[in-house]
């Protein structure tokens, strides 16, 4: 009695905020797209008994205009290359932190999460002020006689814009794995006359990869998503698959077609998502 | 060779923040153009109406959401944590664990299309249905942070030692005055920690929002994003430093405390 109290008002929440929206989103995508408010016909009619009349029209259309998948593509290539990116520059922070003095390790960590209590949108202002054509990255190339240069509104504006939101997600699940890390292990090697190098290759490496794969996917997975980002800092041609579905769904008001191209998205990351999660449950 | 990688991504983090804040006491029109000292970008920032009224109800949305996200993750942690294995244990595990890992543009989505399904209910049985806009934005920032409060309440409760627990009940206490006077002293600082984390992702969210909110409900950062479309002011430079202000001298008083803390039980 006392554990449904507790169970039930979380549970009750979940199924209607969380279960009933994803299964209304299936449901969406194989409806026909209409005029009126909302702009669908619903998929399941009523006439005296429940009928069916949805249709599969949307994901035709994702199939068939190249548009779509090149979105899919650019975006788990945007994705697979910010990833990358952070666990490259995260690795080193994190052995950076796990490494340091005690005293130092809590207020290191901090700087690398302050970051993100600055807000999302202001970093990303910040990087339109740098990177706009009068801006200041000019100003300084300006003085070395180079430029100006397109610099916004470029692929490279929108790596350094995702790198830099995402980063501390990348650092913190190292900097926890390495901190923890059993040393006995390390000093044994060095011990038995490996040199750091090969210390670190053969035992630190391996010991981080379950962390170093965690890292990548928190970074990953909300990547292969991400709208704001590309909207701001990236080139206005490059559509990624967050941009497609917002103008979709806000421009073009085809809300069957935003619903399939949303579950295409979480078809196509379910497998890391699964990964993720199997991950999380090992760690 | 790590000191310089660490130095490397720490100076990558707070360069854009350092000279954004540096540039917010700026007096040029242009934002990231010296123009000499000036405190003119907060006082235009205290001046406008439209972003004082989306930050009031920024605030409002955030503290609302992140209390019933506070409320209700930690039950879902408990029931997790504490259950064994029962019936649903994998239905709850898995729908908590949900709004971490799915895409922002599917998670607004999803949850605007339950919201104008609710509306078209409702307006066929009462004839009435309440509009879009900060209820519906709330409901949503609780959902995401009850995520969050789950897993951090969760991990807290998996680490905690039982012998304090079963010392209480040895001692003759109830099961709820052990609630009250051991676990819940123990798990508070996680309680807090999600409280907060709910309350920044909130804060922080322009996505989910924009789907679920009405012509009603514009908080801070759809304003923001607006501003930063259409180019950037200078108003967001001062906001941001603003921002971290706060922030700084939040995580600055937490250190302390905990410091403080660490000394005494010492």
């Amino acid at each position: 009695m006392q554990r449904l109290l507790i169970l039930l008002p979380p549970l009750g929440w979940l199924l209607l905020l969380v279960a009933a929206p994803l299964l209304i989103l299936g449901l969406i995508a194989f409806a026909e797209a209409g005029p009126g408010v909302p702009p669908f016909i619903p998929p399941l009619g009523w006439a005296g008994g429940p009928v069916w009349q949805g249709s599969t029209e949307s994901f035709g259309t994702l199939l068939a205009d190249p548009y779509y998948l090149e979105a899919f593509l650019r975006s788990l290539f945007t994705a697979f290359v910010t990833a990358a990116l952070c666990l490259l520059l995260a690795y080193p922070m994190a052995l950076g932190i796990a490494g340091a003095r005690p005293s130092w390790r809590l207020p290191l960590l901090l700087l690398v999460l302050l970051p993100f209590w600055t807000g999302f949108l202001p970093r990303l202002g910040a990087w339109i002020g740098l990177l706009r054509d009068g801006g200041w990255v000019n100003g300084v190339l300006g003085l070395a006689g180079v430029g100006p240069l397109r610099l916004l509104y470029s692929d490279l504006a929108l790596h350094l814009g995702m790198v830099h939101a995402y980063l501390p997600f990348a650092v913190l699940p190292l900097a926890t794995t390495l901190l923890r890390r059993d040393r006995s292990l390390e000093e044994a090697a060095a011990d038995l006359g490996a040199t750091p190098f090969t210390v670190f290759r053969s035992v630190t490496l391996p010991l981080s990869l379950p962390a170093a794969a965690s890292a990548f996917l928190l970074v990953f997975i909300p990547a292969a998503g991400e709208f704001v980002i590309p909207e701001l800092l990236g080139p206005p041609e490059a559509q990624m698959v967050g941009r497609v579905l917002w103008g979709e769904f806000f421009q073009n008001r085809d809300w069957p077609l935003a619903a399939a191209l949303a579950l295409a998205l979480l078809v196509l990351l379910l497998p890391s998502i699964l990964f993720f999660q199997r991950l999380g449950r090992r760690g | 060779m790590r000191r310089i990688g660490l130095a490397f991504g720490l100076l990558f983090l707070w360069a854009p923040i350092l000279l954004m804040v540096l540039y917010a006491f700026s007096a040029d029109r242009i934002p990231f153009q010296w123009g000499g000292w000036s405190l003119r970008w907060f006082a235009a920032l205290a001046a406008n109406e439209r972003m004082r009224e989306a930050a009031f109800l920024s605030l409002r949305i955030a503290a609302g959401a992140a209390t019933l996200a506070m409320l209700l993750g930690s039950l879902a942690g408990w029931a997790l944590a504490r259950f064994g294995p029962f019936t649903g244990r994998t239905l709850l595990g898995g729908l908590a664990g949900a709004p971490l890992v799915l895409p922002e543009v599917v998670t607004g989505l999803s949850l605007l299309l339950l919201f104008v399904l609710a509306q078209g209910a409702l307006e066929a049985w009462l004839g009435w249905a309440p509009g879009r806009g900060a209820a519906t934005i709330l409901l949503a920032h609780a959902t995401i942070g009850l995520a969050y409060v789950a897993v951090v309440v969760q991990a807290r409760l998996a680490t905690l030692d039982p012998s304090l627990e079963e010392a209480a009940a040895g001692l003759g206490a109830g099961p709820f005055t052990i609630f009250r006077t051991v676990t819940l002293p123990l798990i508070a600082p996680s309680l807090a920690a999600g409280w907060l984390l709910a309350f920044t992702l909130s804060l922080d969210d322009v996505v989910v929002a924009s789907f679920v909110s009405g012509p009603a409900g514009t908080t801070l950062p759809m304003l923001v994003f607006s501003a930063l479309k259409v180019g950037l002011t200078p108003e967001v430079n001062a906001l941001a430093a603003l921002v971290l202000a706060v922030a700084a001298l939040a995580v600055g008083g937490a250190g302390l405390i905990l410091a403080r803390r660490a000394n005494g039980a010492g």
